[in-house]
């Protein structure tokens, strides 16, 4: 259960917007289910009362948002940060990707976030409704007249289990307190994959690029894909087709988005957790963001305004391609 | 889709005898776009180009493909070919089938099978090229030399005489730089001072010349042409226009325990100083570190003193702003430190001295007024050791000194030797050497006669070690020609220390985007043919900025990189490369990832207003690329995230097609 409530976010949405700070809100509603919440903007404290959803389901990180929605606005927007967040909105601000002048950012605590296929798996389908309580979440069913009890532990995303930083990095304004860069361990799983052989490895990736749709969701939610024309919206690009026309077509999309992403993507997760077919996306990130702390030093996209990234740097101290060459070779 | 012509050079056997060029020409016909293919004994010969434009105009072709040599030979000559047919040269693409093919083949078949395929991918590049133009841009007719030495000197003469303003920067309170410290010059012996004081004067006279001593260049931007400099006039404190250069304050100055760094330390100025008696600009400066008005607020002396009224405790740092069409590097040189080379005992005696302390110990402005005597007690010295390479010829991984030879080291050590010998003959005279070398008009000759009629002691053989006891230095060398060990108690040793480039040359070079060696010598656009040219643009070297050089040579170069700026500053218009980045303003994220690769500083960002798809407006952040300052080298075609930025001729769906190509 989230400690700062539904009631605190709107009470300072309201003051804000009547104090004429903010002319509209950033923030999430009800999508279909209890668990597929959405993110909408508010503009007045009716909407907010009616429809402003706080709870364990609010993973949509908001700072790509900003990109689109601050250039329809024509006063301040009010945005609800998590601290995960909070990176992607300075990464995007190291961009020029929307006018800092243009958001109030609220800074708001977060206890993990939970993932609803975990929820099914342990409380199976017809979900009708979720609530917390303490520690619990729980699960009503179409099929129980008594709710399913589960630990809101038991069903972090993998990215809350692997939480990075519970520290903001950005912010006008600080709802709770403020927590540290927590020492993770979400490199693990990439160490794991490096350890396999070239041929397992393959297998691996082809087992779960394979179930890809190409629904583009991933590339949809990532914040770090803000471009005004994606190369795989473009036709001149060449890689345009959505339709794999080969079975190693599919793979490609992920790779060239990885790369693209590569030396900005903070880590948030988003690209794992819209995926509608469970790929762990974000392992191809996190093996950039390790090779890139590793080679360079370390360094989190995000973390502060303006930095220049590794990749877009150079030095004279930079490692040459024979030691990456050198570190494992084929294996590597 | 475009008419190809492909035309196979045999470079007579260069290419012919390990590739099959009939064959080529053969296979190249069938290539999508191709209407004509033929191969000829030597296509950059008259008659060559003329079967290539010949068939511009039979077959109408929109696009050639040589196959011949490297680009970097005759794309230019082709390129003129295809212009002076009508077609736009830039629609003319090299297939480098000699040096990247016959050169490294041996084998017919292989080399004649990649010919080939090197065809197909110039044909595939193609078929995607169009006509580019290049741009202009004016060029400011104005030069800026950095560095007032004798390099700096005779450029900013020369360019001054072809009728070019010309500002020089020196940081020094004076120009002349380390010629104006040298005794002699050789082979002539003449004094130096007597030949380069006229040429400082010159300078002064000149009204195209303006001079910024005690000045630094601190920003440049721009381009060829069009270069923006800040340049930080350091206060002196003393009126430049006002002062009169009597020198009364120099004289009066309580402040008498200042090093004079003109005399290298040896002796002491004051606070106030004028450098020497033939300054230009003949000025005094107050040296800030010394002087107790401006330390303490109290004293005033020279104040008092100056009739003219020259004095300005209060005077500030000033900055100036000026446009340059080119700018020329003559920053100049320093001996090395000796703090590394211990067993020399430099650290320990003042009698073991470096050459330039040399120069100044028999300099008559110099400390001694002339006569050689010890810095430590001033005694005639009667045994003189000279050690040459001291730091120059250094081993790599010995981590001190310099792997290259300084080259003036052995004609100076010569001058020193035998002027030592020709004024004082009771001297005994030994001169150390790795090897001498004497390249150089009348220079042997020069070296001959120190050995010959001087009777200097050449020893073949490195000092080992040089220990100070009681008033002697003991030297002890080896002989490698007799292979002997050698003790001699010397009364004065003398290093010729390596010479390095000064210390302002880096951060300059950053500044400039000008390359620079591992040695921080700047690099020439070519090594032969185009030794005073800066890889970069509009930026020109002159004298031992470059690499180590003597005065007659820093001179000519000096004159050659003059002339190259006045090649540059005659125009009215310069001819941009048209092979630049660009950016898709539609695609633009405006995310500054190619700003921070640039290093050229080409990418600038403008608020745009877009019409969206949606029938709203919004005001995005665009890169834009100045063609003028954009050298091509692609570095942010590859850091832009959604590919808008694109290189002119070079873009990446022409190179992808080259890979597709080469990989069908």
């Amino acid at each position: 259960m989230q400690k700062i409530t539904r009631e605190q976010l709107i009470d300072k949405a309201v003051s804000l917007l009547s104090d004429g700070t903010v002319e509209c809100v950033l923030g999430w509603e009800k999508g279909q289910f209890d668990y597929d919440i959405t993110p909408a903007v508010f503009n007045d404290e009716n909407e907010l009362r009616e429809n402003f959803v706080w709870n364990d389901f609010c993973g949509a990180n908001f700072s790509k948002y900003l990109v689109s929605k601050t250039r329809k606005c024509n006063g301040k927007m009010l945005v609800f940060l998590k601290p995960c967040d909070t990176y992607s909105f300075n990464q995007l601000l190291t961009e020029h990707r929307f006018d800092r002048e243009k958001v109030y950012a609220v800074g708001i605590p977060c206890e993990g976030m939970a993932d609803i296929d975990k929820i099914k798996a342990a409380c199976g389908d017809g979900i009708i409704s979720i609530d917390a309580s303490g520690d619990k979440l729980n699960v009503h069913t179409l099929y129980s007249d008594e709710p399913i009890s589960v630990s809101a532990e038991s069903v972090f995303a993998e990215r809350c289990m692997n939480c990075k930083s519970k520290k903001h990095v950005a912010y006008d304004e600080l709802l709770g307190e403020d927590g540290d860069v927590i020492e993770s361990h979400r490199f693990d799983e990439v160490a794991e994959i490096e350890a396999m052989t070239p041929d397992e490895r393959f297998a691996f990736w082809q087992n779960e690029l394979s179930r890809c749709i190409r629904c583009n969701a991933c590339r949809d939610a990532c914040p770090a894909c803000t471009c005004e024309k994606c190369v795989f919206d473009n036709p001149n690009s060449g890689v345009e087709n959505k339709a794999a026309a080969n079975s190693f077509e599919e793979k490609m999309f992920h790779i060239i988005r990885a790369f693209h992403v590569a030396g900005r993507c903070t880590d948030c997760g988003e690209c794992s957790r819209v995926c509608p077919q469970h790929i762990p996306l974000h392992l191809l990130n996190r093996k950039f963001i390790k090779d890139i702390n590793s080679f360079y030093g370390d360094y989190q996209a995000g973390a502060e305004v303006g930095t220049r990234a590794p990749l877009v740097d150079y030095t004279t101290d930079d490692l040459e391609p024979g030691e990456v060459f050198e570190r494992g070779g084929d294996n590597a | 889709m475009q008419r190809i012509g492909v035309f196979v050079c045999w470079c007579g056997s260069n290419i012919a005898g390990t590739v099959d060029v009939q064959a080529v020409s053969d296979a190249l016909k069938n290539e999508p776009g191709v209407v004509f293919s033929t191969n000829y004994q030597y296509m950059c010969s008259q008659a060559g180009q003329d079967i290539i434009k010949q068939a511009i105009a039979e077959h109408k072709l929109t696009g050639i493909v040589v196959c011949s040599c490297s680009p970097r030979m005759h794309e230019a000559t082709f390129r003129k070919t295809a212009a002076a047919a009508g077609l736009n040269p830039y629609m003319v693409e090299i297939a480098n089938i000699r040096e990247q093919c016959s050169w490294v083949h041996k084998d017919m078949p292989i080399g004649t099978e990649k010919a080939i395929i090197l065809g197909k991918a110039a044909v595939a590049k193609v078929n995607l090229n169009t006509p580019l133009t290049p741009g202009e841009t004016p060029v400011t007719k104005r030069a800026l030399v950095i560095g007032g030495g004798i390099a700096g000197i005779q450029t900013a003469l020369d360019i001054a005489d072809a009728g070019f303003p010309v500002d020089i920067v020196e940081k020094k309170p004076t120009i002349g730089g380390k010629m104006a410290q040298l005794d002699k010059t050789f082979p002539t012996l003449d004094c130096a001072a007597c030949i380069l004081t006229p040429k400082m004067v010159d300078v002064a006279q000149n009204d195209k010349i303006r001079i910024f001593s005690y000045s630094e260049v601190t920003d440049v931007k721009g381009f060829v042409g069009n270069f923006d400099v800040t340049i930080k006039k350091h206060a002196r404190y003393v009126k430049e226009d006002v002062c009169t250069g009597c020198g009364l304050c120099t004289e009066k100055c309580p402040q008498k325990k200042v090093p004079n760094e003109f005399n290298l330390g040896m002796d002491n100025r004051r606070a106030i100083y004028i450098p020497f008696a033939q300054a230009v600009p003949k000025v005094a400066t107050i040296d800030p570190n010394y002087c107790t008005m401006l330390k303490t607020g109290k004293c005033g002396v020279c104040s008092k003193v100056c009739t003219a009224g020259a004095i300005d405790y209060k005077q500030k740092d000033e900055f100036i702003e000026e446009k340059y069409g080119a700018i020329v590097v003559a920053t100049g040189y320093n001996p090395i430190s000796m703090d590394k080379f211990d067993e020399f005992a430099y650290s320990q005696s003042k009698d073991v001295i470096t050459s330039l302390e040399f120069e100044r110990l028999t300099n008559a402005a110099g400390p001694t007024a002339g006569k050689l005597l010890r810095p430590s007690d001033g005694k005639h010295p009667h045994t003189i050791v000279f050690v040459q390479c001291v730091g120059s010829r250094c081993d790599s991984c010995a981590q001190k000194g310099k792997e290259y030879c300084s080259k003036i080291c052995c004609m100076y050590t010569a001058k020193h030797a035998m002027l030592t010998r020709d004024k004082y003959p009771d001297t005994d005279v030994y001169v150390f050497y790795i090897d001498v070398r004497t390249p150089g008009k009348n220079f042997d000759e020069f070296y001959r006669r120190a050995v010959e009629e001087y009777d200097v002691h050449y020893v073949k053989g490195m000092v080992g070690k040089v220990t100070p006891e009681g008033d002697k230095l003991k030297v002890q060398a080896s002989d490698l020609l007799t292979n002997k060990q050698m003790h001699i108690d010397a009364d004065l040793v003398v290093l010729a220390a390596a010479i390095e480039p000064d210390k302002s040359a880096r951060p300059l070079a950053t500044m400039l985007t000008a390359s620079m060696d591992t040695n921080d010598f700047f690099t020439e656009a070519h090594p032969k043919l185009r030794p005073v040219e800066s890889p970069t643009a509009g930026v020109f070297l002159s004298g031992t900025c470059q690499g180590p050089k003597d005065i007659p040579e820093t001179v000519s170069q000096a004159g050659a990189a003059a002339s190259k700026v006045i090649g540059l500053l005659a125009k009215d218009k310069l001819t941009g490369n048209p092979c630049v980045a660009h950016s898709d303003e539609w695609m633009c994220n405006g995310c500054s990832s190619c700003e921070r690769v640039c290093p050229y500083g080409a990418i600038t960002y403008e608020d745009k207003e877009f019409r969206m798809p949606d029938r709203t407006t919004a005001i995005r952040r665009i890169a834009v690329v100045n063609p003028a300052v954009c050298q091509g080298c692609g570095a942010c075609t590859v850091a832009c995230p959604s590919g808008a930025m694109d290189l002119r001729g070079f873009a990446s769906s022409q190179i992808m097609a080259e890979v597709d190509a080469i990989c069908k």
